[in-house]
């Protein structure tokens, strides 16, 4: 490098523009979450927080993310290994089976929903087989677990498979030097090795899960006690009544938020150092 | 290396081709209880592609693996009973010493509550019973070799292999290490296989040499002989080294 001169310039300008833009990016993603809490009615949150329509929509957002959540830990783990043991394969198969995982995340929901209805409504091509052994899925508690679970997927997919690449698994050779077989190798040593990703992604996973609106609306509706989730009741609730709203938007924050916080804490530190 | 059984003494005779990308590498020797063999070999030779053939981790092209009279070579890694110590260790991080020493016994099927003390003579025998519930995080390069040498003989395997024993560890506790390791090894009553490419391990741990280069073997024999008739350019130069 002969230009040595500038070196110090360069060096102190990059790091303000940066601290700078990263505080932009800061506030983008922090300030509205603030403006709710600036403006919600908090005299009146308390009662509308232990309004039926509210606990009900509570109870079934979190009863069908958990559900949604393990459906997404059973099925994906397996997907992720897949996933990451694709890096050996050519690279066409390679690339579709990435597309494939990843279409949930850059797709717009709504059309996602849309695709499910086409795929397991009445008429679909799949549910009118159902149909005919008297298994209907849209507009049930079923379709929207099956929607936040399409959309939930690959954020549990990426975080599995990125700590499975990140992890050495010569271990796993080790494993199998001392009479393991590929089974207990993977339930012994795999998934604890990768336990962080998995809780990780679990989390991120729950949390996308508890906030699916699109899918879900097109998918299953918005009948109360039913599919009308926290996320839906909010959105119906804007149209009329802000405030009602905003005691919604509250409860989903500070569920979403505090499971980030709380299940980050417990898991992340105590694995691996 | 004082007698072992009445019987005749287990080995291991190999003869294999292995091939790893364009690679290939054709090996034959044999091992005998008590007399144990070092692997040595400039970096590349092809060391640890036969290692890993004898472990199972790699298929072979051709050729047999005979384990006190049985053909391993078409086992899978965990039908072989073949102990393996790698050259950094692959303790596995999540489980403690003692389950890190156990996890061989538990595989074979022994009850979780006879498992539960299974590991504790071995952790005595390797000195490690004061770190039985640390994380190999926690251990020195030394502990963490122990460790992986009695998880690997807790299991009781046939064979041992040692892939660079002393490669991972401060050149100043090598000597030490050294010389516990011989100690150990001398207790083990099957085959067993050293890769190293250092002098000093071969004068401490190993009864027969055998030289590989480029993927064939060059010369074999005991450490005077080599030293008296050195084969190779590279040989002259490892027992000059060992002189040293």
């Amino acid at each position: 490098m002969p230009d040595s001169a500038p070196r110090s310039a360069t060096r102190r300008g990059p790091a303000v523009v940066i601290w700078v833009i990263a505080g932009i990016a800061l506030a983008l993603l922090v300030l509205p979450l603030l403006a709710i809490l600036l403006s919600a009615p908090w005299p009146r949150i308390p009662a509308l927080l232990v309004a039926p329509e509210t606990l009900q929509a509570l109870g079934l957002s979190v009863l069908t993310a958990v559900i949604s959540t393990v459906l997404c830990l059973v099925l994906g783990i397996p997907l992720a290994v897949v996933l990451a043991r694709s890096v050996a394969w050519p690279v066409i198969p390679r690339r579709l089976l990435r597309a494939a995982v990843t279409v949930p995340l850059v797709l717009p929901p709504v059309v996602g929903g849309l695709a499910l209805l086409l795929l397991l409504g009445r008429n679909g091509v799949l549910g009118r087989w159902l149909a005919a052994v008297g298994i209907t899925l849209p507009f049930t508690t079923g379709a929207v677990v099956i929607a936040q679970t399409f959309v939930a997927m690959p954020f549990l997919v990426f975080a599995v498979e990125g700590a499975l690449r990140g992890a050495d698994r010569r271990v796993e050779l080790a494993a199998a030097s001392l009479g393991a077989s590929p089974w207990k190798v993977f339930r012994t040593i795999t998934i604890p090795l990768v336990a962080p990703g998995v809780a990780a992604g679990a989390v991120l996973c729950f949390a996308r899960a508890l906030g699916e609106f699109g899918a879900t609306i097109t998918f299953a509706g918005s009948y109360p006690g039913v599919t009308r989730t926290l996320p839906i009741a909010s959105y119906l609730a804007s149209q009329n009544d802000l405030s009602q709203s905003i005691a919604l938007a509250l409860v989903l924050l500070v569920v979403s938020v505090g499971v980030l916080l709380g299940l980050r804490d417990r898991w992340l530190p105590g694995v691996r150092g | 290396m004082s007698g072992t059984a009445a019987s005749a003494p287990a080995a291991l005779i190999v003869d294999i081709t292995a091939r790893r990308g364009a690679f290939e590498v054709t090996a034959a020797f044999h091992v005998v209880a008590g007399r144990p063999l070092a692997l040595v070999g400039p970096n590349g030779a092809g060391k640890t592609t036969v290692l890993n053939a004898l472990a199972g981790h790699l298929t072979l092209e051709r050729g047999s693996i005979l384990l006190d009279g049985r053909d391993v070579a078409g086992l899978a890694p965990e039908a072989r009973r073949i102990g393996v110590v790698y050259q950094d260790f692959l303790l596995f991080p999540h489980l403690t010493v003692a389950d890190n020493v156990a996890y061989g016994i538990r595989m074979r099927g022994t009850r979780r509550a006879a498992a539960r003390a299974a590991p504790l003579p071995w952790l005595e025998r390797f000195d490690l019973a004061a770190f039985a519930d640390r994380y190999p995080h926690e251990l020195s390069g030394g502990q963490a070799q122990r460790v992986a040498l009695a998880r690997a003989l807790a299991a009781e395997p046939d064979a041992l292999l040692l892939d660079e024993p002393m490669a991972s560890l401060d050149v100043e506790v090598r000597d030490e290490v050294r010389a516990d390791l011989a100690r150990h090894l001398s207790e083990f009553s099957g085959p067993t296989v050293i890769v190293t490419h250092s002098p000093a391990d071969v004068a401490a741990l190993a009864s027969e040499v055998v030289v590989l280069e480029a993927g064939a073997v060059t010369q074999r024999g005991n450490w005077e002989a080599l030293r008296k008739t050195p084969a190779t350019r590279y040989v002259a130069r490892l027992v000059r080294e060992g002189q040293g």
